[in-house]
């Protein structure tokens, strides 16, 4: 087929919405490089999902159907997407970067001798029709960007970070849904994966916080924590952390924002200590206004943070309390 | 069971960030190393895997220059039995593939029941060498792990997915398994730990030549631009207080 082709992720019949980041990227993709995209979604009798596909500018959407699809594996994803591919051999495979992606598609792209361009931030195309896109993403925790160019022959895979391109910049149109079957065996599938569950103790929710001030490893000590708590106390704002603080047990998980803790968006984030590493940055870019406290200038978090002090938190943290407590009366 | 943990060593987390001359990784002669992370807690998995179990055998394995040596040191004196290193200078022009392949090579011949390795690294995050070193070994995985269980003839592991949410998964050994940070505590190395490490195995192995030219390449690194105006404070401690209450009541509206 040549062309772009987008991986669709759903579960149980219900979208990721990343997916439609992925999709927009896809039509961008195709767009510059003069060439037609298509949609692919795996999964177990998901033709209402391959139908709602079915309203956007795409070449065509296939619906890769198998029972030993119904739930995810990777076993079974990479024999049916590796035949896929292998029969439509398409130039560039694009994914959401979720966690599921992260399980298999390295290993897509081995069986084809390829790497993934993983976490894909932009992707810049060069003014000619020769260059080759140019794809950008992150290194040392957000500190650096690098540039990664696709060198070889064979399909080029990439995935796409959240929130780096818009859903509600896929363009309608229509295209005719074709079914695809793929040779699996249940001794294919080596694991057994269980239903997803939510801990129990899961009681805090950040997401409808107007006010969240935030801890990370700037803190150095457990000790330290009460700095913070009492400045989030004065504002009358939730108490939050990055994953290291969680990690530590110095605050419970259900506390942590980021990819594989809490979204928010609260009207003001505090960010106290948190360098700002992008699995945080997920998770609270969409807050209305950031400060951000961080004795590194060169901390990512300045990047999207409205304010910004660049101090130490000891010093600045319990100044800003009493202003706070002095300005409320 | 022989449990194998791949670490990588990486620049510490406050390295400072100067572009090297070449525009394609930092300056490394200002830089202190130390172990990945995730791969910390790989290694903490293992040897608790170890302790429950009550024998086997846990071997640590690193590529890169000499200096990958105190790194290894370092989990052999944290209680791994015995190291690996694969010698290697230009990890930096391989790819995800070609970094695998050399790490399949040394790791075949150990045989091990279980791989374990961290997520991604902390430079350059790419959370894909385990996936493809079990791809290459042809033994199943599974990634973003927080807990390990022996059942049998294999295992049990909670696999962290987005959101809060988690699924458990089983599979036969032999097996691989990216490790999550936050599973475990981490141990320090006790004084007698380390003199224990200067008797231990640390063996040097070459690296497999690459065989095939990298599928993908990393051209220029670069600093971000910022995607936002930051208005920064400066002053006292209560200057830059006072000015942040400023802004909190007229222009956030919080107070």
């Amino acid at each position: 087929m040549s062309g772009v082709l987008v991986m669709m992720e759903q579960r149980n019949g219900a979208w990721n919405r990343m997916s439609f980041e992925a999709l927009a990227a896809g039509q961008q993709l195709a767009e510059h490089l003069g060439t037609e995209c298509s949609a692919v979604v795996v999964g177990r009798n998901s033709g209402s999902l391959s139908q709602e596909l079915a309203s956007k500018k795409l070449k065509k959407v296939y619906a890769i159907d198998h029972e030993l699809l119904a739930s995810y594996t990777a076993d079974g994803y990479l024999a049916a997407l590796e035949q896929f591919v292998k029969q439509e051999a398409p130039d560039y495979v694009l994914f959401p970067h979720t966690y599921r992606v992260r399980d298999f598609a390295p290993a897509l792209a081995t069986r084809f001798s390829q790497v993934l361009i993983s976490d894909v931030i932009t992707i810049r195309y060069g003014s000619g029709s020769t260059g080759s896109p140019m794809f950008v993403r992150q290194l040392l925790q957000g500190k650096l960007n690098a540039d990664y160019r696709h060198t070889s022959q064979g399909p080029c895979f990439v995935s796409v970070q959240a929130g780096t391109f818009r859903s509600d910049a896929v363009q309608e149109g229509t295209a005719s849904v074709e079914t695809f079957t793929p040779q699996l065996l249940p001794d294919q599938i080596r694991s057994k994966p269980g239903e997803p569950f939510r801990e129990s103790s899961q009681s805090v929710d950040l997401s409808s916080a107007p006010l969240i001030v935030s801890v990370g490893r700037g803190i150095g000590e457990q000790d330290s924590l009460s700095l913070v708590e009492e400045l989030a106390q004065a504002l009358g704002a939730e108490l939050a952390a990055s994953r290291p603080i969680c990690d530590n047990g110095w605050l419970p998980m259900e506390r942590q924002v980021g990819s594989s803790g809490q979204t928010v968006s609260p009207k003001l984030y505090v960010a106290v200590g948190i360098s700002g590493a992008i699995q945080h940055l997920v998770g609270m870019k969409g807050s209305k206004a950031v400060l951000a406290i961080n004795k590194d200038e060169n901390a990512p978090i300045f990047e999207i943070a409205d304010y910004g002090v660049v101090g130490d938190l000891f010093e600045i943290v319990p100044e800003l309390t009493k202003a706070v407590l002095a300005a409320k009366g | 069971m022989k449990i194998v943990v791949a670490i990588k060593q990486v620049p510490e987390r406050d390295a400072p960030v100067h572009i090297a001359a070449d525009g394609r990784w930092i300056d490394e002669s200002d830089l202190n190393y130390t172990i990945n992370e995730p791969d910390a807690y790989a290694l903490e998995e293992a040897l608790q895997l170890k302790e429950k179990g009550g024998d086997g055998e846990v071997v640590v394995v690193c590529a890169g220059p000499d200096r990958v040596q105190s790194t290894l040191r370092e989990a052999l004196a944290k209680g791994a039995d015995r190291a690996i290193h694969i010698e290697c200078d230009d990890l930096g022009s391989r790819d995800t593939l070609g970094i695998a392949r050399i790490l399949a090579e040394a790791i075949k011949e150990e045989a091990p029941d279980l791989i374990l390795t961290g997520l991604q690294s902390d430079d350059l995050g790419l959370g894909q060498t385990g996936v493809v070193l079990a791809e290459l070994l042809g033994i199943p995985h599974a990634t973003i792990i927080m807990q390990v269980e022996l059942l049998g003839s294999g295992l049990k592991v909670k696999r962290e997915l987005e959101d809060g949410w988690f699924q458990h998964v089983e599979m036969p050994l032999p097996a691989l398994l990216t490790i999550q940070s936050g599973g475990n505590k981490l141990r320090y190395a006790t004084l007698m730990g380390i003199k224990k490490a200067k008797s231990k195995e640390m063996k040097t192995v070459a690296a497999f030549p690459a065989t095939a030219a990298p599928a993908v390449e990393l051209e220029r690194v670069f600093l971000p631009e910022k995607q936002k105006k930051t208005e920064m404070f400066t002053g006292s401690p209560a200057e830059i207080a006072a000015k942040i209450v400023e802004k909190l009541k007229f222009e956030v509206r919080v107070l």
